[in-house]
């Protein structure tokens, strides 16, 4: 091997450690730059189809920047669905839906978490592994049970099962709790209070991140249920916004798609999980870096 | 504690262990009444519905009237005299094979991306990030008009390179690739998941392989791959799992002839089973089909538990 060649080689630009590493990092904003910008677009392109004529989304080839700012697409799309009352009866579930989680979870949480008694490890595994089950193979035997008790065509069916914990939610808290300390439960306890006492007034407080993450993620789950109220709600008075904006398109589409008050719609529903996002993105984040926990 | 005198010291000692006794049962009272929600929620809505329905399977049931025994033959109907079954179990797989090491592989590599120190990171990782936390009908909407073959984004884009783009959602063989593309787009939620992962890695493994003359290429292979390998694995089980469960999307972009529409080809194992179950209430056949698609699942996540146990590295685990 001729040394000096090597040696040559060596020193030139690219086998520069530190040019290399300044080029990687050239070529990561390059591609982050064009991926972002492929990532964002079809939010654009719903913002700015919502605000077009119907002529102008017709147009080929189509424009990036509305000719005009139709903003009367809202309003008209407003009105064409009853948006209001579909966001009143979205907002509804998803509060009774919040209330159910954080209660029943932190509770039942803290009894895997921080409390003694045989089976816990057995109930604990049973938990974790209905995460397992689809979906669907429990849920028409639930709506069988709920048809049985006439529960069809009220909220309860979206609501209540919410009472009642859930593997995810259980498990995130639980991982929250244990990292809470025993002494301070001992050191409670030593003062007289009992469990329901610890759990409210101490373990709950403490786990304010915690919670707010379940909350969030069960806010937004509500949000965006579909088979839900497609299942349990059949009086278009008690339609949720998912529910509405699918019998919007139906209405709208008739006469072929209206883009303009679609897309219209379509941001209408998304744009508080959107502004949710931005105020509290760390809790999304929270609830992944949890998921990502699993791993040990 | 303050306790009374005992009259001997026999007699305290036997209080003394009483007491401990009824203290530690009152414990274990606690303890069942603060998980007894989830018991009586999980015997309520998941083992009740699991038992129910695994009996509903072998009958003719259509919740008005009597279930009516009928031993294998709503399994039978499945396998041999329903087309339309294979079908939508065709689509599901289809969908999931592409789908599963699709995301994966552009989680992963994102997520690499995203690990590189450069400035305005946090502006980029929320770009990303974003699309994943939106779901539902607003979204299909989204996706439907950006890949309208005449107004849509997408093929606008394509043409800028001289593709004549497909007429995604309407021709039967494009219908299924228009959903993995939508879905790419929400692969935020996995790439955080490997992020995290990667920040993890540490530092000086790089170093010494760099050391030794490690190439980029082997460093990948050999350090990054079996650090993040536990989440890698996490990512596929869930994902093989939430894959089978597609539904929405097959309800909600099909056209206007009904739901899996164009030609069934959006008709997703799910939707067929929901259109079974609902629309024509033969409750036994879909619970047949729910439990069919349950042991699938299970066989899978079964197979992929053995399997990893050659290519998941956990640290402290057996391996080190």
């Amino acid at each position: 091997m001729n040394m000096a060649a090597a040696a040559a080689a060596r020193s030139g630009f690219f086998h520069n450690r530190k040019n290399r590493k300044m080029l990687t990092r050239i070529i990561v904003l390059i591609l982050l730059t064009a991926g972002s910008v492929l990532f964002v677009l079809p939010f654009w392109w719903m913002v700015s189809t919502s605000l077009k004529s119907p002529q102008e989304i017709a147009q080929y080839p189509p424009t990036f920047f509305p000719a005009q700012w139709h903003w009367k697409n809202y309003e008209e799309a407003w009105q064409l669905a009853d948006f209001t009352t579909y966001t009143i009866n979205t907002l509804t579930i998803a509060v009774f839906a919040v209330i159910g989680h954080v209660l029943s979870n932190t509770f039942i949480a803290y009894g895997f978490a921080k409390i003694r008694f045989p089976g816990r490890q057995f109930l604990f595994t049973v938990l974790l592994s209905t995460m397992m089950i689809p979906g669907f193979v429990t849920l028409i035997p639930q709506y069988i049970l709920f048809a049985k008790l006439h529960w069809v065509g009220t909220y309860l069916p979206l609501i209540v099962p919410g009472f009642f914990g859930g593997p995810f939610s259980v498990f995130m808290l639980r991982q929250f709790f244990m990292t809470i300390p025993n002494d301070l439960i001992e050191a409670a306890k030593i003062d007289g209070a009992n469990h329901l006492y610890i759990w409210s007034r101490i373990m709950v407080p403490l786990a304010k991140p915690a919670v707010a993450t379940i909350a969030i993620l069960t806010f937004n789950g509500a949000w965006n249920d579909f088979l839900g109220p497609l299942l349990y709600v059949n009086d278009v008075s008690k339609y949720t916004l998912q529910i509405g904006l699918e019998s919007f398109k139906g209405t709208v589409s008739s006469a072929g798609m209206q883009w303009h008050y679609l897309m219209a719609g379509s941001l209408i529903v998304l744009a508080p999980v959107v502004l949710l996002f931005f105020l509290f993105q760390r809790y999304f984040i929270e609830g992944m870096n949890i998921s990502a926990g699993t791993k040990g | 504690m303050s306790r009374s005198l005992p009259a001997s010291a026999g007699a305290g000692a036997m209080k003394r262990r009483s007491r401990k006794l009824s203290l530690e049962r009152r414990e274990k009272a606690w303890g069942y009444l603060f998980v007894s929600p989830w018991v009586l929620g999980f015997l309520a809505f998941t083992a009740g519905p699991l038992l129910f329905s695994l009996y509903a399977s072998f009958t003719n049931y259509d919740i008005t009237s009597q279930m009516d025994w009928v031993g294998v033959k709503n399994f039978h109907r499945m396998f041999k005299e329903d087309p339309l079954f294979w079908i939508s179990l065709k689509n599901t797989l289809f969908y999931v094979v592409l789908m599963v090491p699709l995301t994966t592989l552009s989680s992963i590599l994102i997520a690499m991306l995203l690990n590189v120190r450069i400035p305005g990171m946090r502006l980029f990782r929320t770009m990303f990030y974003l699309p994943s936390v939106l779901s539902g009908v607003g979204v299909y909407l989204l996706w439907m008009q950006l890949l309208n073959p005449e107004s849509g984004l997408v093929n606008q884009i394509l043409s800028l390179v001289g593709i004549d783009g497909p007429s995604w959602l309407t021709d039967p063989n494009w219908t299924k690739p228009a959903v993995i593309f939508m879905k790419m787009w929400s692969v935020g939620g996995g790439m955080l998941m490997y992020l995290a992962s990667l920040q993890g890695v540490p530092e000086q493994l790089y170093e010494a392989a760099e050391i030794d003359g490690a190439g980029a290429f082997r460093r990948f292979i050999t350090i990054t791959l079996p650090m993040i390998s536990p989440v890698i694995f996490f990512e596929i089980v869930t994902g093989l799992i939430g894959g089978f469960q597609i539904f929405q999307e097959g309800y909600v972009m099909s056209d206007n002839t009904g739901p899996g529409a164009p030609m069934n080809s959006l008709m997703f194992y799910n939707l067929y089973m929901y259109l079974k179950a609902f629309k024509v209430f033969d409750m036994g056949y879909a619970m047949a089909m729910a439990w069919f698609l349950f042991l699938i699942v299970i066989v899978i996540t079964i197979v992929n538990m053995l399997v990893s146990k050659y290519w998941v590295h956990y640290e402290g685990g057996d391996q080190r």
